[in-house]
């Protein structure tokens, strides 16, 4: 996102022809990530059949038992992730009317969430999600080389492209909540943390080759301890009724 | 000191007398030098994920003993502790937890037929931030033994714990930590034996930074897109499924048990008063060795980072600034890092805040304008877009920012976009206005210089800007140009050459 709009303030240097100057307003092209709105295709419209697997129905129906009665819709989130899983990593319309039947919801109330949260795909992702976070913490660590890397590594596609086999999709994320095991990246649900440019060569290339590398920094660090030594909790951790007041010793 | 004595005749007295006595009760105060916490006086004993995080660790490591006896101290005992020992929220905030909690407890509460809910802020999406995820998946325990004493301390019934969809293996941890505490008896009904019935679920949100608003919070959890609620009515009186609700963040709930078993004193001997306990604080960026650490409140910020993380890379010197608390504080420069304290109070007064205790260190080789700039591309993907001033705000204010970042603008349009800043902050619903408008008020603040100097390279090289980032020279002479695009403007602080 922040590549692109580099690359947009880069292409405004070129002179404009002047009839454009007369031009007092236009509306800003859209620079969200996905569109909002829903067009049939070949591959995603409400004719493709979609419903749960005997499986994930019995986690669906515990995960609807977490809520109130009448306010089955809470699980609506939780449900299109499962949904989103089974249905090889994305939300297609099926996914969403199914879910919005299965809760007896207004599809519309499903369209809605389904937009407003990032990590449903609307479109079709490859078998790997690679997302990268370049977020300040992670950029300040050389997150925009990580991207590059990735993005090399895999062909020269785009951020928000999927490679030609299909094996992976590449997208930048905003901040996910490992600065301090900056920069990383997320291949599927797993973070890869503490990277280098080998190192991110060397998860991808793993997985690659159909193999799922050991999530977590790649660095040899455990997780997110002093890459020096230990500076806190170094010593054998107090046990029950320790340190506590007399009557909870 | 006669000299000086002799202008303060002029004075009115009771001033003068102050004065005076000022000079006779000078004192050599002790100095208290905080920070260095002893591992024994940590809480997150497995932030590390050395140990085991199951049931079997967590009780050798101290958890759930005596749970029950916590429990049966009932609510007013707990919320009074809680008071006791300073707690403040540890979500960003900074609000005293008893008190928050208090609010449930309303005089009549137990003739309202409607079920209460805790509700946990495990959405932790605040750049800099990750402290949350090391309780998460090395003390889920601790968290789940938390929502079970916070929620006796509010007499409520259930806990949701609403943890960021990205956070996996964390989620996992804490399911299983809650799958343990049922079948042990420590859930469900009669929770450890004491009679009171609770249930802990959790709840995997699907990535929106805005959930991690309270009622925002609230509204997804309830199945909606997340878009902040107006105040009031506050949660405390309707909040999730229109019931009593109050939400805390993960820490804060942590924390409690081992408050409780260990006394409000111990916990309030650590910090300066009002700012007391201890805090897991979050370093990243330019450090040699990032890290997430619990450390006592009031360390300072200097010693924490030369402590735990190995300091600066390149030593102090080549230090640029630290946004000390998460991407929604403002920015400091290095002569204030030097001084102040990591608190609540300490910041404040440094026009900046603790927040989440995310400590981002920038060195002098960061671009410092294009560090916020990304700050100001996040707030404007994650801005819900319900609020205007927010949702156009945001955008206008990154667009500026990509320029400033380039320099293509005007020495004006700095003052603009700070009074654009203004124009967001306090006129949203939620704080995420504020949080967006704060990182770039704190760059002009301590670093308009260098934003300065952009512009005048850039100007000098490309020749007059317009308003709005187009050239001069790019513009047709042949036509008139409104004078609002100050296109005629002379340059206001740009060198004479």
């Amino acid at each position: 996102m922040f590549a692109a709009a580099r690359a947009f303030s880069r292409a405004r240097r070129v002179p404009r022809p002047c009839a454009a100057l007369r031009t007092i307003s236009s509306s800003a092209p859209t620079r969200s990530d996905a569109l909002f709105v829903h067009r049939d295709t070949t591959y995603n419209n409400p004719k493709i059949p979609f419903e749960f697997n005997p499986e994930n129905l019995k986690r669906a129906q515990e995960i609807i038992s977490h809520y109130p009665p009448q306010y089955k819709k809470a699980a609506v989130i939780p449900l299109l992730d499962l949904g989103q899983r089974q249905n090889k990593g994305w939300t297609s319309i099926s996914v969403m009317n199914y879910v919005a039947n299965l809760l007896e919801m207004p599809p519309m109330r499903v369209y809605e969430v389904a937009t407003f949260y990032t990590m449903f795909n609307r479109e079709p992702i490859g078998e790997h999600f690679v997302q990268v976070c370049t977020t300040t913490p992670c950029m300040l660590r050389g997150a925009y080389d990580i991207l590059d890397t990735v993005c090399g590594h895999l062909g020269g596609i785009k951020p928000g492209e999927t490679t030609k086999d299909g094996k992976f999709t590449v997208i930048e994320v905003e901040c996910q909540g490992a600065c301090s095991n900056a920069p990383m990246i997320v291949v599927g649900d797993d973070f890869y943390e503490d990277l280098t440019a080998e190192t991110t060569r060397k998860v991808l290339d793993a997985f690659k080759k159909g193999e799922k590398p050991k999530p977590g920094p790649q660095s040899g660090r455990h997780t997110s301890e002093n890459s020096a030594g230990l500076t806190a909790l170094t010593e054998k951790p107090y046990g029950p009724g320790e340190h506590c007041q007399p009557e909870f010793a | 000191m006669l000299r000086h004595a002799s202008p303060a005749t002029h004075i009115s007295r009771p001033f003068r007398a102050k004065l005076r006595r000022s000079f006779a009760t000078v004192q050599d105060t002790p100095v208290r030098r905080y920070g260095g916490l002893k591992d024994q006086d940590r809480i997150f004993t497995n932030a590390y994920c050395r140990h085991d995080h199951g049931i079997k660790g967590a009780t050798s490591r101290g958890d759930w003993h005596k749970t029950k006896d916590i429990i049966l101290k009932g609510d007013s005992w707990i919320i009074q502790t809680i008071k006791d020992s300073g707690l403040r929220g540890r979500g960003g905030a900074g609000f005293p937890s008893g008190l928050k909690w208090s609010f449930m407890n309303k005089p009549g509460w137990e003739k309202d037929p409607r079920p209460r809910y805790l509700v946990v802020n495990a959405d932790e999406g605040e750049p800099g931030t990750c402290k949350d995820r090391e309780i998460m998946r090395g003390d889920p325990h601790k968290l789940v033994e938390g929502c079970l004493v916070a929620g006796r301390a509010m007499n409520a019934n259930a806990a949701y714990i609403y943890i960021r969809g990205e956070f996996y293996q964390e989620a996992s941890h804490v399911q299983q930590a809650i799958n343990e505490a049922y079948k042990a008896g420590y859930l469900g009904k009669n929770a450890c034996g004491s009679g009171y019935s609770f249930d802990v679920y959790l709840h995997r949100g699907a990535g929106a930074y805005i959930c991690g608003e309270e009622t925002a919070l609230i509204e997804s959890l309830e199945g909606k897109q997340g878009k902040p609620r107006l105040k009031p009515p506050f949660p405390a009186d309707v909040g999730l499924f229109g019931c009593p609700t109050t939400v805390a963040n993960v820490e804060t709930v942590a924390v409690a048990p081992t408050i409780c078993r260990r006394g409000a004193s111990w916990f309030a001997g650590f910090g300066r008063a009002r700012n007391q306990g201890t805090k897991l604080f979050c370093i990243s960026g330019h450090v040699n060795n990032p890290c997430v650490v619990e450390e006592e409140m009031s360390i300072p910020l200097k010693d924490l980072i030369e402590k735990h993380c190995g300091g600066v890379r390149g030593g102090w010197d080549n230090l640029l600034g630290i946004i000390p608390g998460g991407s929604s504080v403002p920015v400091l420069p290095i002569d204030k890092c030097a001084e102040v304290l990591m608190d609540y109070d300490s910041l404040k007064d440094a026009q900046s805040g603790l927040g989440t205790g995310a400590v981002i260190v920038m060195d002098k080789s960061t671009d410092i304008v294009k560090a916020i700039t990304r700050f100001a591309h996040f707030y404007k993907h994650e801005s819900c877009g319900q609020c205007t001033p927010c949702r156009e705000g945001t955008t206008w204010m990154m667009n500026m920012m990509d320029r400033f970042a380039e320099g293509r603008g005007h020495q004006r349009e700095i003052d603009m976009l700070l009074e654009l800043t203004k124009q967001i902050e306090g006129r949203t619903i939620c704080a995420l206005g504020d949080a967006a408008a704060w990182p770039i008020q704190g760059l002009m603040r301590h670093f308009r210089p260098e934003v300065e100097k952009r512009i005048t390279q850039f100007r000098a090289e490309h020749g007059p800007v317009l308003f709005g980032g187009r050239l001069k020279s790019q513009t047709d002479p042949t036509l008139a140009i409104p004078d609002n695009l100050g296109a005629n403007l002379p340059e206001v602080g740009a060198p004479s050459a």
